[in-house]
């Protein structure tokens, strides 16, 4: 188990050292103008050959990307070109609001998803039909579709809740529920597609099992036999696709914030890459690359705990 | 949301594959649903490539007098948006960035896809290995904030996000691709040798070809929609160059929904009925691909409950209990409804008795229908199987007519199960003692199951009980297995045990030992057994009776001894003959003179 944790480690370690090397070699590589664009056309090429210096843009390419990744290490991802902000403090303002939204989206993608996929592996009939429909239906509907009708039902036609902004949880907790339930929502309804399917289909799959025949065959309950035996086995395959929907939640928490004009990393991330604010990119970059990889290392951990092949 | 674009196994069907495909056309041809998407796509394509002609404005030119204008106005029919653009030229230049998004995205994806997914499915090894780690990592990336953050190198132009976008959406391609060339390769395997003369490698493409063709248009489809709200949504941002889109369309929309809500009409009908169009005939080339079609599945599941309710109303009038044998079935079937709702029946009119403390066999080829007479009486089969009998009680109470909570109460007590083969019955993911104690929590409290689970793992001969108890299924062998499952099936006390195939998956030597077993715990717990086998061998050295089963008919019941020695069927004959045959060549030594001992 030790052996297999640490194998997904390094894996780990490795995705993130590739896709940061990969995004600042090719912005970094590429853009030749950084200080121009920084001091706009007005400026003389003395200013830009001093700023250029002054950020170290004129050293060799590995030269920077290793001080960038040992800076990094330590809590470090510099500032922004154009604020002179340090990047990891922004982040830590906006990441907070991201993540409010992004969990409690994957807590109703869990819980609903189990709940419909449970019932339409069980029962079959009305339930089924309507989880195939919810799939087809987040395929045809992009997010920012669903969104906006979303908004201009609850938030413009009913009031029921705010149609935007962000309220702290320290400040107000149900306040801050109202401000992101919609957007949590309208997040979910593409993660609970796709899971409530896997979820339905890999129960199907147990249900089928011989093993499950013979616990029948021991008079052990329907119950006991849906809720422990098969939910069990079929939680492996599940927890693949749960990987696959975090990352889908978290990328498409881009385009929420936008309509729900919620203060997170998006707006940000998307100033910088209009200005080609680079040490903000790779903030971000790196950011979301170690939370995906963490959440993979926690998924697999939690694989490695429910399959005792691995776990013994 | 992989899963939907899950491929269907590789298709035996391959080996005809122009009949298949004027069978895949003609299907598609007759599903409205695929009819309609191909058209509105055809349209839609149609609509853009003529908008030179049909159009009066340029989609970027802005006129004031036309800020928001209404729709219906004179030459700016869907009417003008916030900056007095007009609408209808810019939804038709948005169907044009979309499909070109498309096509760019969905090309690059599947011919990376493809190339990849046929090397490491092919030549395997390596660098299947290397590729299948590379593909994988590329699937846990965050694709869309990548696009986003490559956007100063891609200079905005969406056609290159795309491309970026194409390599990211191929690891589903690869997958695909490579899964089903190695399902080809491996039937291949026995193929290649008769069809000397092509190279593997001919046949390879050749079959591959056919048998991925189908399931990659439907994943393509997929693709080129996730491509299409890819670029909407990033042009929704408002990141990237300044091209009309759908997506910002839909963004001026947004800033206008308050004043003027119909502006996000026309982009939304626009982008769902392209996204729309390309997941209905996705939907459709699947059915048409699995001979299926909705309509179709919808006729055959009304069967099939129709033909339930009846045999459900049937079933309990039919029954008599006469309550002479512990164990009475008579004129037992079993059908399985077909798709188009007829039935399907696979056992006839079988009957058969076992008396309290005796052991009947139940002998046949496989197929013959003995196993699917077992799970009968265990109400153990699958939920769409009809079963009819004149009686099946047990203890003179009608089987049939139980609801699911009675035959839930009667298993364990009443009946129980030994299954054929015994890693397969366990469930992988908790100890075997906790699946042992599991079914006798009903009775007593924890500790007194595990202390009674103990001792009966002690008595079906597993050396340490305490270790097997925490033990999980992948940690002991065939043979234990089944030692633990006769265990469990013994553990409630049955007055009816079935065995079925009992000794078929286990090795010479142990085949003997479980014999041995269950003959001595029938003896001990007086157990009526019903043991379901192929093997004469092992009836003659268990049972006191036997039933012979073939082509889902009892054919010949009597004494074990009176079989042996004057078979009335022919059938009973051969099979003794074939099964003597047999038992010579595997010299089963301590199963014949176990036979000795019991007469």
């Amino acid at each position: 188990m030790i052996l297999f944790l640490l194998r997904r480690l390094v894996s780990g370690i490795i995705v993130i050292v590739v896709v940061t090397s990969l995004v600042f070699f090719l912005t970094y590589g590429t853009s030749i103008q950084i200080a121009r664009n920084i001091l706009g056309p007005s400026a003389s090429d003395e200013q830009v050959a001093i700023l250029n210096e002054n950020l170290g843009l004129d050293r060799p390419l590995f030269e920077q990307y290793f001080d960038w990744i040992t800076s990094a290490v330590h809590g470090d991802l510099g500032v922004s070109y154009f604020t002179s902000e340090p990047v990891a403090a922004a982040l830590s303002n906006r990441l907070p609001v991201t993540f409010s939204m992004v969990i409690v989206a994957v807590l109703i993608t869990l819980i609903a998803s189990l709940a419909l996929g449970i019932t339409a592996a069980a029962r079959g009939g009305v339930v089924d039909r309507v989880l195939q429909s919810i799939g087809t239906i987040s395929y045809v509907f992009p997010v920012i579709i669903i969104a906006i009708g979303l908004v201009y039902l609850f938030a413009i036609v009913l009031r029921w809740v705010p149609s935007i902004g962000f309220v702290p949880i320290t400040r107000s907790p149900g306040h801050w529920l109202a401000s992101i339930i919609l957007p949590s929502v309208t997040l979910a309804v593409g993660g609970i597609a796709g899971l409530a399917a896997q979820i339905r289909g890999s129960l199907v799959d147990e249900l089928g099992l011989d093993y499950i025949r013979t616990l029948r065959s021991r008079g052990v309950s329907e119950r006991a036999i849906l809720g422990k035996h098969a939910l069990r086995n079929a939680a492996g395959p599940a927890l693949t696709v749960f990987s696959l929907q975090f990352i889908g939640i978290f990328g498409a928490s881009l385009f929420i914030e936008r309509i729900f004009a919620l203060p997170g990393y998006g707006a940000y991330a998307m100033n910088a890459t209009v200005q080609g604010d680079f040490p903000v990119l790779l903030g971000v970059t790196l950011v979301s690359v170690v939370l995906v990889v963490t959440v993979n290392l926690i998924v697999d951990v939690a694989q490695g705990w429910l399959n005792p092949k691995v776990r013994t | 949301m992989s899963q939907q674009l899950a491929p269907p196994g590789p298709d035996r069907t391959a080996a005809a594959p122009a009949k298949r495909k004027r069978r895949v056309t003609r299907a598609l041809l007759r599903n409205p649903m695929a009819v309609g998407s191909v058209v509105t796509l055809a349209a839609m394509t149609l609509l853009c490539l003529l908008a030179p002609v049909i159009t009066s404005h340029d989609p970027m030119y802005s006129s004031v007098e036309h800020v928001n204008a209404p729709t219906g106005t004179e030459g700016w029919w869907l009417g003008g948006d916030a900056q007095g653009r007009d609408m209808w030229s810019r939804l038709l230049a948005s169907i044009g960035v979309s499909l070109t998004a498309a096509l760019i995205g969905t090309g690059v994806s599947i011919v990376i896809g493809v190339v990849f997914g046929l090397i490491a499915g092919y030549v395997g090894r390596a660098i299947d290995s290397i590729a299948s780690w590379v593909f994988n990592l590329v699937l846990a990336l965050p694709t869309l904030l990548i696009l986003i953050v490559l956007l100063p190198v891609t200079r905005g132009s969406y056609q290159l996000t795309m491309l970026l976008l194409g390599v990211m959406l191929s690891p589903g391609v690869y997958r695909l691709v490579r899964n089903m060339v190695i399902g080809v390769r491996r039937e291949l395997y026995i193929d290649a040798a008769k069809v000397a003369g092509l190279s593997t490698w001919r046949i390879l493409t050749r079959h591959v070809f056919f048998v991925v063709r189908g399931p990659i248009v439907i994943q393509a489809a997929f693709i080129a929609t996730i491509c299409i709200n890819v670029q909407a949504g990033l042009a929704f941002l408002g990141v990237g160059a300044n091209t009309p889109s759908f997506g910002s369309m839909i963004s001026q929309a947004f800033t206008n929904l308050y004043g003027h809500p119909v502006q996000l009409l026309w982009p939304t009908l626009g982008l769902v009925a392209l996204t729309g169009s390309l997941i209905l005939f996705a939907n459709a080339y699947r059915d048409a691909l699995a001979g299926t079609t909705t309509a179709a599945r919808r006729r055959s599941r009304r069967a099939i409950a129709d033909v339930t309710r009846h045999a459900d109303e049937a079933a309990p009038a039919a029954e008599k209990p006469t309550g002479k044998a512990l164990l009475t079935v008579q004129d037992l079937s079993i059908a399985y409804p077909r798709p188009d709702g007829s039935l399907n029946e696979v056992v006839h009119k079988v009957s058969l008795t076992v008396d309290s403390g005796e052991v009947v066999g139940l002998v046949g080829e496989s197929g013959s229908g003995k196993t699917q007479t077992a799970f009968a009486i265990l109400g153990l089969l699958p939920h769409e199987a009809v079963v009819t009998a004149k009686e099946a009680s047990l203890d003179g109470r009608p089987l049939l007519a139980m609801t699911p909570a009675e035959l839930r109460k009667l298993r364990g007590p009443g009946v129980a199960y030994i299954p054929q083969e015994p890693m397969s019955n366990l469930d992988p993911s908790f100890t075997v003692g906790s699946q042992l104690v599991e079914a006798l929590r009903r009775t007593m409290p924890r500790v007194q199951a595990r202390q009674r689970v103990l001792e009966l793992l002690a008595r079906v001969g597993i050396p340490d009980p305490e270790r097997t108890f925490d033990s999980y299924p992948h940690q002991i062998s065939g043979g234990m297995a089944q030692r633990v499952l006769i265990a469990g099936a013994v553990a409630t006390h049955p007055k009816v045990l079935i065995a079925d195939e009992p000794t078929t998956a286990l090795d010479v030597t142990v085949q003997a030992e479980i014999l041995d077993l269950l003959r001595e715990l029938q003896r001990e717990l007086k157990m009526a057994v019903l043991l379901v086998t192929h093997n004469f061998g092992v009836v003659a050295d268990l049972c006191d009776r036997v039933v012979v089963m073939r082509d889902g008919r009892d054919v010949e019941t009597g004494e074990v001894r009176q079989i042996f020695s004057r078979p009335a069927h022919e059938y009973t004959k051969s099979l003794i003959d074939s099964i003597l045959d047999e038992e010579t060549l595997r010299t089963d030594a301590p199963v014949s003179k176990a036979k000795e001992g019991a007469r």
